[in-house]
């Protein structure tokens, strides 16, 4: 075992003065980078930061610039499901973190600031960073501090950015991810709205939608097995008044990430044609026409499409189940004028007889109003309704034979001492009305049939009116029982009662 | 090892004298016997022993609360909050107290005490005739559940464990009385506030830096994993990755400490 020689190595931190976060930063503090004049010379400009699902403005200048970014870390308690809350770790207070926008080969001179209210240290790994871990062992800042790093922007493309610190899919899972643009040299072609949507899924120990404060499922995130997969970090974040809004003839470009931390995304929109794909990211081949397009975890897509005609259009995750029951659907409402001739909405709305006719033709339409017309008059006139004694007999075999059989028996003898007789009951056969309340109700407790005390539970029986005086009419006509049929009145009668 | 321990043990005689006194602390908190085990590192580097070995120990019931250090500071004016030397400890040390002599309401008498540096917490378990924890002994400890040696086996344990992992830190902490007692009758190493230990930065120390020392030594996203014994526990890596982040002059609003003794 060695000793560790404690006291010299932190004293070490503490001599390299040379800049404000020297003092206080992790071991390894290298002091300020010497940048080259031409560097120095650059105008400097602050990053101006979105939350989702805004995007910063394109970027206008056609030189490089040092652009400052200031991050700060927040671990904070916020909607996760109507009811539900969950304790979101952040960058800049939003899931997914502050949108950031730079220019290809831009100096970026960055800040993470960790809240002094935060429980845990973090960090940041920048896809866009070259350099070992992303920036990540730069950032890597306790409660109450901050560290930087300055980094040159070599790559265009959309970048993924998220939290390195173990345990990382802890850290990626409560919300720490975002998405950084290193726009090419001559810009991305100008579009009409930009919005700004990631997906993550979270992993709780209580099941979707339970309500209350709740807490990380370490089993479940190790198991991949998410309890909410979502845009924009909560159920709802994309719908209704807070749907993404653009207006017909509009361009609409969607910057698209995913931060898992596990599954990846069959991003679609329903409705929509992308019309330009920027796939994983990257800026130098854009696929055309794209139905759905898979963004991995850690990684980004650019969508683009240009909107035909009104209406909402849903963002789904197309492994559905994720939107359906997890949470992963968000809505595009385009408002304008209708073009009913790229899209007529529904034209006719017929009835169709399958097999039986041709849909559609005159005779079909006059066949069905005619059967409608006899069902009505069924309906309506009681010496049709009122079926046969013989008819309500059959019928009421099949409840029987479905939902009383098992206790009283195919041939209504029941069981010696534990379910009464139906065959031959003097208790039946003695009140009508208690017949069916027993049918509707149950019964439980001392009842004597046929001389024989019996002590039982019978449960109340989920059956229709109709079913109900079917088979007590099958029940009081069967096994040398004999008696008046029962009519849906009866029960109703019954069941309407006083109590 | 030996002579280090000695050389403590004369630090600490030394510094008792200075303070005056040596007794009062140690009749305010209770210590508990930690028996003998092994501590099995959640991350290592490939020199790096798979369990070291701990010999039994001392530890104190509870961490160490706003009222036992306004009797540290009382009777060592140097380590104030106004007279401390910014070598020791950064801007926010003891932040949240009203004054020097001073919690005031929003650091209870019965809480723990937090925004204390290592420097302060190692001063303090000087003057109070005790040490800090090593890494190995404080997990060890921490290691146990409510009812068995190995706590995280124990549904209930994990499930307040991890239900404080998930919540922030409150603006002011509770008591240190309503932390449930573990197997050895310690409570609070879960729950309340993270602590410090002796050799807190351990996995900086004994390389170059960070960038040099390759993955195994790298605690940053999938390469933390590299060099890590049981990959499931969450809870063993965040307190890995809270002491690595941390220079001995830090403090921050969840971060305390308790003492330890070593057995004669």
């Amino acid at each position: 075992m060695k000793k560790i020689h404690v006291l010299p190595a932190a004293l070490l931190g503490l001599t390299l003065t040379a800049s404000a976060f020297a003092s206080e930063g992790p071991t390894g503090v290298q002091g300020p980078v010497v940048l080259p004049a031409a560097v120095q010379a650059l105008p400097v400009e602050q990053a101006i930061l979105t939350s989702p699902p805004h995007v910063p403005p394109p970027i206008a200048r056609k030189h490089n610039a040092r652009v400052v970014v200031n991050l700060e870390v927040r671990e904070v308690v916020m909607k996760i499901a109507d009811g539900a809350e969950y304790t979101f770790w952040t960058y800049g207070g939003s899931v997914p973190g502050s949108f950031i926008r730079i220019r290809e080969g831009d100096i970026v001179e960055f800040t993470l600031n960790n809240h002094p209210s935060s429980k845990l240290p973090h960090n940041i790994d920048l896809h866009a960073v070259t350099g070992p871990g992303g920036g990540a062992a730069s950032t890597f800042t306790a409660p109450g501090h901050g560290s930087k790093f300055t980094f040159k922007a070599l790559n265009p493309g959309l970048y993924v950015y998220h939290c390195a610190t173990a345990p990382v899919p802890m850290h990626i899972g409560n919300g720490m991810y975002g998405l950084i643009l290193v726009e090419p040299k001559d810009g991305l072609p100008p579009v009409d709205k930009e919005f700004y949507v990631m997906q993550g899924e979270f992993y709780t120990q209580g099941t979707f939608g339970a309500p209350g404060l709740q807490n990380f499922d370490m089993a479940k995130s190790i198991d991949e097995h998410p309890t909410y997969v979502l845009f924009n970090g909560a159920v709802g974040s994309l719908v209704g008044d807070k749907a993404l809004a653009a207006a017909v003839g509009e361009r609409v470009r969607i910057y698209f990430g995913v931060g898992g931390p596990n599954l990846t995304s069959s991003f679609h929109v329903i409705g929509e044609i992308f019309d330009k794909v920027w796939p994983e990211g990257g800026m130098r081949y854009v696929q055309e026409h794209v139905q759905t397009t898979m963004i991995p975890s850690g990684g980004a897509a650019i969508v683009e499409f240009k909107l035909d005609v009104p209406g909402t259009y849903v963002l789904v995750d197309h492994s559905l189940s994720r939107a359906f029951n997890k949470g992963a659907l968000g809505m595009l409402k385009a408002s304008g004028p209708e073009d009913r001739v790229i899209y007529s909405g529904k034209e006719i709305d017929a009835v169709y007889f399958g097999s039986q006719a041709e849909a559609g033709t005159d005779s079909s339409k006059r066949e069905a109003e005619l059967k409608e017309k006899i069902a009505a008059e069924m309906r309506a006139n009681p010496a049709i309704a009122g079926l046969t004694k013989e008819v309500q007999f059959e019928r009421g075999k099949q409840t029987y034979m479905a939902s009383c059989f098992a206790c009283h028996l195919p041939d209504g003898k029941g069981m010696a001492n534990v379910f009464p007789p139906l065959a031959g009951s003097d208790f039946l056969k003695a009140d009508r009305d208690r017949a069916i309340r027993i049918v509707l109700k149950g019964l439980t407790g001392p009842v004597t049939v046929n001389g024989v005390a019996y002590n039982s539970a019978m449960p109340p029986q989920p059956l229709t009116d109709e079913q109900v005086a079917d088979v007590l009419t099958f029940v009081t006509n069967s096994w040398g029982n004999a008696g008046e049929p029962y009519t849906v009145d009866d029960v109703r009668r019954v069941k309407n009662e006083a109590h | 090892m030996n002579s280090i321990t000695r050389s403590l043990r004369i630090a600490l005689a030394l510094a008792s004298a200075v303070a005056g006194r040596c007794e009062a602390v140690d009749a305010s908190v209770g210590m508990q016997s930690i028996p003998t085990g092994a501590y099995v590192p959640v991350q290592r580097s490939t020199q790096d022993p798979e369990s070291v070995p701990v010999a039994a120990f001392r530890l104190d019931e509870r961490p160490v609360t706003n009222a036992d250090f306004l009797a540290f500071v009382t009777a060592v004016p140097k380590w104030r909050r106004s007279a401390v030397s910014p070598l020791f400890a950064d801007a926010s040390y003891l932040g949240h107290w009203a004054g020097d002599l001073e919690p005031g309401a929003r650091a209870p008498a019965d809480a723990p005490v937090v925004r204390v540096s290592w420097f302060a917490a190692r001063a303090y378990a000087r003057w109070a005739g005790k040490r800090l924890p090593t890494t190995a002994e404080w997990e060890l400890a921490a290691a146990a559940g409510y009812t068995t040696p190995a706590g995280k086996n124990e549904p209930a344990f994990n499930r307040d464990l991890y239900a404080w992992l998930a919540r922030p830190v409150p603006d002011i902490l509770p008591s240190v009385a309503t932390a449930r007692a573990t197997l050895h009758g310690v409570r609070g190493l879960h729950g309340l506030v993270w602590e410090w230990v002796d050799d807190f930065n351990t996995a900086m120390v004994t390389g170059e830096s960070r960038a040099d020392t390759g993955l195994e030594r790298d605690l940053f996203c999938g390469a933390g994993a590299a060099g890590a014994k049981d990959t499931s526990d969450y809870a063993a890596f965040m307190r890995s990755a809270l002491r690595s982040s941390l220079q001995a002059n830090n403090t921050t609003t969840s971060l305390g400490f308790r003492c330890a003794s070593s057995l004669p």
